[in-house]
C-alpha cells in the first residue's frame, strides 16, 4: 500500500478509536451522576414501585456495559435515543440545531480563515512596521475581550445604533438563504473576532520562521519579489502548522459557541446544551457532548491528513 | 587591448546593525572582473567572503547595508539602484549558487519547477520550452537520468546531484556572472570532484564570469584565474592563481598555505599479543527495528595510547560505529569490548565506571554546549558526576582542565558559550570530555566545522593531551589531510562496511583497495593542474 495512504488510514483508525473512548467517557460520566434517569423523570412523584416500573420500561436494569453498546449501536444507526424530559427522539431535536450551529460555524469560517491567513501573510510581509503592529494589536484586542462583551458591542453598534442587523438571531426552518446570512452575520462576526488572532499569529510566525531559511534567501537571490517570496516560496511550507490551528478554531466555533448563541438567542447546539443541563435532560446532554467531542476529533483528523498530504517528503518518497 | 570590466567594485563598505552600533563586515574592498573571468575569494569564516559575494549582486542580508562605495555591474550602480532594478538583474544576468543545495532548494517544488521559475517569470518564456532546456542543462551537468531527474523533489536527490542541479538552475537564463558560494564544501571529496568538473566545464562553455568563494585553497586553485585573499573584511593580497600558489607575499597567506604541514610524532607499533583497549567485533546495527543495516560486521581494534582514524564518505557508518561503541545506538549483533570485557549494548545498562572510560567530542561545538550554562558548569557537571568532586575541589579541577586546553581560567571560568569563538568552544568540548578522566575519547569530525588555522590548533592540542593523559582517540573524519597529520591507524569505511584497516603507513601507501584509491585520489591538491589530470585519468580508465 502507498505509504501516505497507510498513514492516513492509521490516523483515521486512531480518530475512530478516540471517538470510542470519548463516547465511553461521556456515557460513564452520566452513569456516575447521582440518581438515574428514572428518578429524573419521576421527580417528586417517585415511589419505589413507579421507579421500578419505569426502570424496567427504560431498560435501566440491564448492566451498564450492555446499555452502552445499545446506545452506541443506536447512534451508529442515527438514533440517539429519547429525551428524558420531552420524550421526543433526540435525533430530531439535534438535527435542526446541529444544522444551525454548522451554518453559523461555516459562515464564521468563511470570514475568519481568509481574513486571518491574509492578515498573517501581510503582517509577515510588513514585519516590524506599523502595519504589522496594527494587525497584532487589533487582533489581540479583539481576542482579549470576553465573548459576550464583543457580542453586545456589535449589537450596540450594528443593531441598536445603525439598525443594519437584528439583535436576536432566531432562525426557523423557513428562512431563505439570504435571510439566514443576514441573521447569522453578527454572531459570525463575533466568532471571527475571537478566533482571528490565534490563526493570524500562527500564520505570521510560521512564515517568519521560514523567511530565515536558505531556500527563501535563494528565492530572493533568484530575483523574487517580497510578495512572491512569502506567498509562493514560504507559504506552501507553512501549511501544516497553519492548518492545525485553523482546525482547532473551527472545532471551537462548533463546540465553544455556547455564549455567543445565548447572547443572540440563536437556536444552535450550544443553546440546546444549556437548556438541557438546566432541565437535567441527561440523554440530550450526553448526545450534545458526544457531538462536540466529535467535532474536535474530526477537524483535528482532517488537519492531520492535510499536513501529511501537504508534505512533499511523505507524498513523494525516495 | 583593454575591455570594460563586467563588474567593478570600488571601496565597498558593508555594515551590520548591532546593539553596540554598526559593525563593519566589509571594509573598503575593491575588485574588477572581466567577462568570462573566474575570481577566487578565499579566507576563513568571518572574513566576509559571502557578504562580499552577495554584495556583488547588490544584495545585503537582513540587518546589513551598503555604507559606502559602489558596485557597478555592466554600467548599473547596484548599491543605489531600486529594488526592482536589482531584482530584474538576478537570475537573468547575475545568478547565485549556494553552499548547501539541500537547504537552498525549496522542498515544496520539483527541481524542474524551480529551474523554470525565472526563465518563465523574468524572460516570459514558455514553460515546456524551458523544461526542454532544463533536461539539456542536467545532461551537461552529467546528472543521471536527465529526462527524469528534474521531476523529483529535492529530498529525493543526493547532495552532490542537487549541487549540480543548482548550478544548472543558475545557468538557466545564461547569466553573465555567477557567484558560487562554497558550492562543494558540504560534499564528500569523491562527489566534490564531479561537481567541480561540471561547474568548470559549464563556466568555460558559456564564457560566464564567476566569483568562486571557498575556504579550500586546493579547490580554488583548480577553479580560479585570479585569487583574492580576505581577512576581517579586508584584502590581504590578490594575484593570478599560479603566482599566488607558488609565491604568496603576505605572512597570513603563507600561514594558510602552510597549515597542513602539522604531523603528530609517529608511535611504535603495538605488541600483537596486547589486548586492545577498545575492540569492535562484527558489529551490526540499524536505526529503527525495520531499517536497513547501516553497519555490517564492522570490526576494528583501538590500542592504548594510539589514534585511530575512521575515514569514509557521509553515510559510510563512521559515526554510527562510534555510537555503537558508546552504547548510544545499541548494536543488533556482534560485540564491543573494553579491555577484553564485553560492554552492554545499551549505555543505560553500563556501569558508571564503564561510561567514564569512553567520552565523546562532537562536531558542532555550537550545538553541543548549552548556551545557558557557564563554562564552569559545563565542565563541572561531569567532574562531579564521575569523580564526585564538589565545592573548592571541583573549582580547582575545572580550572586545571581549562589550563590544560590552553584557556586562561581567570578569563573563561564564568563565561557563556556564546562569548567564545568556534575554536574555543571546541576546546570546551574537549575539556568536558576530559573531565570524566576517560581512557578513550571519540572525536567526531571535531575539526571539520573549523577554519584550517584553528583546526590545526585543535589537532596540536589533542596530540599534547594524548601524551599528558595517556589517551586513546577514535578519530572520525572525512578529511584525508587530518588523517595524515594525526592518525596512527586508519579504518576506511564505505556503505557500513570496513574496506580496509591497518597502520597509517600501510593504508596510505599503495597498493590501495579500489575504494581507498578513489578516496585518496579525489582529495584536491594545491597544484592548479590537478583536476585536469584526475579527470583525464578517470576518463581513460
Amino acid at each position: 500500500m502507498h505509504a501516505v495512504l497507510k498513514m492516513v488510514v492509521q490516523r483515521v483508525a486512531l480518530g475512530v478509536l478516540t471517538l470510542l473512548v470519548v463516547s465511553a467517557l461521556v456515557f460513564i460520566s452520566v452513569e456516575f451522576l447521582p440518581g438515574d434517569v428514572a428518578e429524573q423523570i419521576l421527580g417528586q412523584s417517585a415511589t419505589p414501585e413507579t421507579l421500578a416500573a419505569l426502570r424496567d420500561q427504560l431498560g435501566l436494569n440491564t448492566p451498564p456495559v450492555e446499555r452502552y453498546f445499545d446506545w452506541l449501536g443506536g447512534i451508529l444507526q442515527g438514533d440517539f435515543g429519547q429525551s428524558v424530559i420531552s420524550q421526543r427522539p433526540i435525533t430530531e431535536l439535534l438535527a435542526q440545531r446541529l444544522g444551525n450551529t454548522l451554518s453559523l460555524a461555516l459562515l464564521a469560517t468563511l470570514i475568519s480563515v481568509p481574513l486571518a491567513v491574509g492578515l498573517g501573510i501581510l503582517a509577515a510581509l510588513k514585519r516590524n512596521t506599523w502595519v504589522d503592529r496594527t494587525i497584532n494589536i487589533g487582533t489581540l484586542t479583539a481576542i482579549s475581550f470576553p465573548e459576550y462583551f464583543v457580542a453586545y458591542g456589535l449589537i450596540l453598534v450594528f443593531s441598536v445604533k445603525l439598525g443594519w442587523f437584528p439583535s436576536i438571531s432566531i432562525v426557523s426552518g423557513t428562512v431563505t438563504f439570504a435571510e439566514r446570512i443576514h441573521l447569522t452575520l453578527l454572531p459570525s462576526l463575533t466568532l471571527t473576532m475571537i478566533v482571528t488572532a490565534h490563526m493570524m499569529r500562527m500564520t505570521r510566525a510560521s512564515i517568519i520562521n521560514l523567511l530565515a531559511l536558505p531556500y527563501v534567501e535563494m528565492a530572493r537571490l533568484k530575483g523574487a519579489s517580497q510578495r512572491r517570496v512569502v506567498v509562493v516560496h514560504a507559504l506552501p511550507n507553512a501549511i501544516a502548522p497553519i492548518v492545525n490551528v485553523i482546525a482547532l478554531n473551527i472545532a471551537y466555533m462548533i463546540a465553544g459557541v455556547v455564549i455567543v448563541e445565548v447572547v443572540f438567542v440563536y437556536p444552535g447546539l450550544g443553546q440546546l446544551l444549556v437548556d438541557s443541563v438546566a432541565k437535567r435532560d441527561v440523554t440530550v446532554v450526553q448526545a450534545a457532548c458526544l457531538i462536540f467531542a466529535s467535532a474536535f476529533i474530526i477537524f483535528n483528523l482532517v488537519a492531520d491528513v492535510i499536513s501529511i498530504v501537504s508534505n512533499p517528503r511523505l507524498l513523494h518518497r525516495k | 587591448m583593454t575591455q570594460t570590466p563586467l563588474l567593478t567594485i570600488t571601496d565597498l563598505v558593508i555594515q551590520a546593525q548591532s546593539d553596540d552600533g554598526p559593525k563593519t563586515l566589509i571594509d573598503g574592498l575593491s575588485l574588477s572582473l572581466n567577462k568570462g573571468e573566474v575570481l577566487g575569494l578565499i579566507g576563513e569564516s568571518g572574513a566576509g567572503k559571502s557578504t562580499f559575494g552577495l554584495g556583488a549582486m547588490g544584495f545585503t542580508r537582513d540587518g546589513c547595508r551598503f555604507a559606502s562605495g559602489s558596485v557597478i555591474f555592466d554600467g548599473i550602480e547596484l548599491t543605489q539602484a531600486s529594488p526592482k532594478v536589482r531584482r530584474g538583474l538576478r537570475s537573468t544576468r547575475i545568478a547565485y549558487v549556494a553552499q548547501s543545495a539541500a537547504a537552498s532548494f525549496n522542498p515544496a517544488y520539483s527541481l524542474i519547477r524551480q529551474y523554470s521559475e525565472f526563465p518563465v517569470l523574468a524572460e516570459g518564456r514558455n514553460r515546456s520550452a524551458v523544461e526542454v532546456d532544463a533536461v539539456e542543462a542536467y545532461r551537461r551537468m552529467h546528472l543521471p537520468n536527465p529526462e527524469e531527474i528534474g521531476f523529483r523533489y529535492p529530498h529525493q536527490v543526493s547532495g552532490g546531484q542537487l549541487q549540480r542541479a543548482m548550478t544548472a538552475m543558475a545557468m538557466a537564463c545564461k547569466p553573465d556572472l555567477i557567484i558560487f558560494d562554497e558550492p562543494t564544501t558540504a560534499l564528500d571529496v569523491t562527489t566534490q570532484i564531479e561537481v567541480l568538473e561540471a561547474i568548470r566545464e559549464a563556466v568555460r562553455e558559456f564564457n560566464t564570469a564567476a566569483i568562486y568563494i571557498t575556504h579550500d585553497l586546493a579547490v580554488v586553485s583548480q577553479m580560479a584565474d585570479r585569487i583574492m585573499v580576505l581577512r576581517h573584511g579586508n584584502l590581504v593580497e590578490e594575484a593570478p592563481t599560479a603566482k599566488m600558489m607558488s609565491d604568496p607575499q603576505e605572512e597570513y597567506t603563507k600561514s594558510l598555505w602552510a597549515v597542513r604541514s602539522f604531523k603528530a610524532p609517529a608511535k611504535p607499533l603495538p605488541d600483537d599479543a596486547l589486548t586492545p583497549l577498545v575492540s569492535l567485533k562484527n558489529v551490526t546495527a540499524r536505526y529503527g527495528p525495520a531499517g536497513p543495516d547501516v553497519l555490517q560486521n564492522v570490526s576494528f581494534d583501538l590500542h592504548k595510547g594510539r589514534t585511530m582514524a575512521i575515514v569514509g564518505e557521509s553515510g559510510s557508518g563512521k559515526t554510527t560505529s562510534a555510537r555503537c561503541a558508546m552504547g548510544l545506538l545499541p548494536r543488533r549483533a556482534g560485540d564491543v569490548l573494553l579491555d577484553g570485557v564485553s560492554l552492554p549494548p545499551d549505555y543505560h545498562k553500563r556501569s558508571k565506571e564503564q561510561l567514564q572510560q569512553l567520552q565523546i567530542i562532537y562536531q558542532m561545538a555550537d550545538t553541543a554546549l548549552n548556551p545557558k550554562q557557564k563554562i564552569s558548569d559545563i565542565i563541572g557537571r561531569p567532574v562531579t558526576f564521575y569523580t564526585g568532586l564538589r565545592g573548592r575541589a571541583r573549582t580547582e579541577r575545572v580550572r586545571d582542565l581549562l589550563s590544560a586546553i590552553d584557556l586562561d581560567p581567570n578569563v573563561y571560568f564564568d563565561r557563556y558559550p556564546g562569548e567564545l569563538s568556534g575554536g574555543q568552544k571546541q576546546r570546551i568540548g574537549i575539556a568536558r570530555a576530559l573531565a570524566a578522566e576517560p581512557r578513550v575519547v571519540i572525536c567526531d569530525e571535531v575539526t571539520s566545522a573549523l577554519d584550517q588555522l584553528v583546526a590545526e590548533g585543535i589537532l596540536r592540542l589533542l596530540v599534547k593531551l594524548q601524551q599528558d593523559f595517556d589517551l586513546s582517540y577514535l578519530f572520525i573524519t572525512h578529511d584525508i589531510a587530518t588523517v595524515e597529520s594525526i592518525a596512527d591507524d586508519v579504518v576506511v569505511m564505505q556503505k557500513g562496511k570496513v574496506v580496509e584497516a591497518g597502520p597509517k603507513d600501510q593504508i596510505m601507501a599503495p597498493p590501495h583497495a579500489p575504494y581507498t584509491e578513489l578516496l585518496l585520489s579525489s582529495v584536491p591538491e594545491m597544484d592548479p593542474g590537478w583536476l585536469d589530470r584526475v579527470v583525464q585519468k578517470r576518463a581513460l580508465e
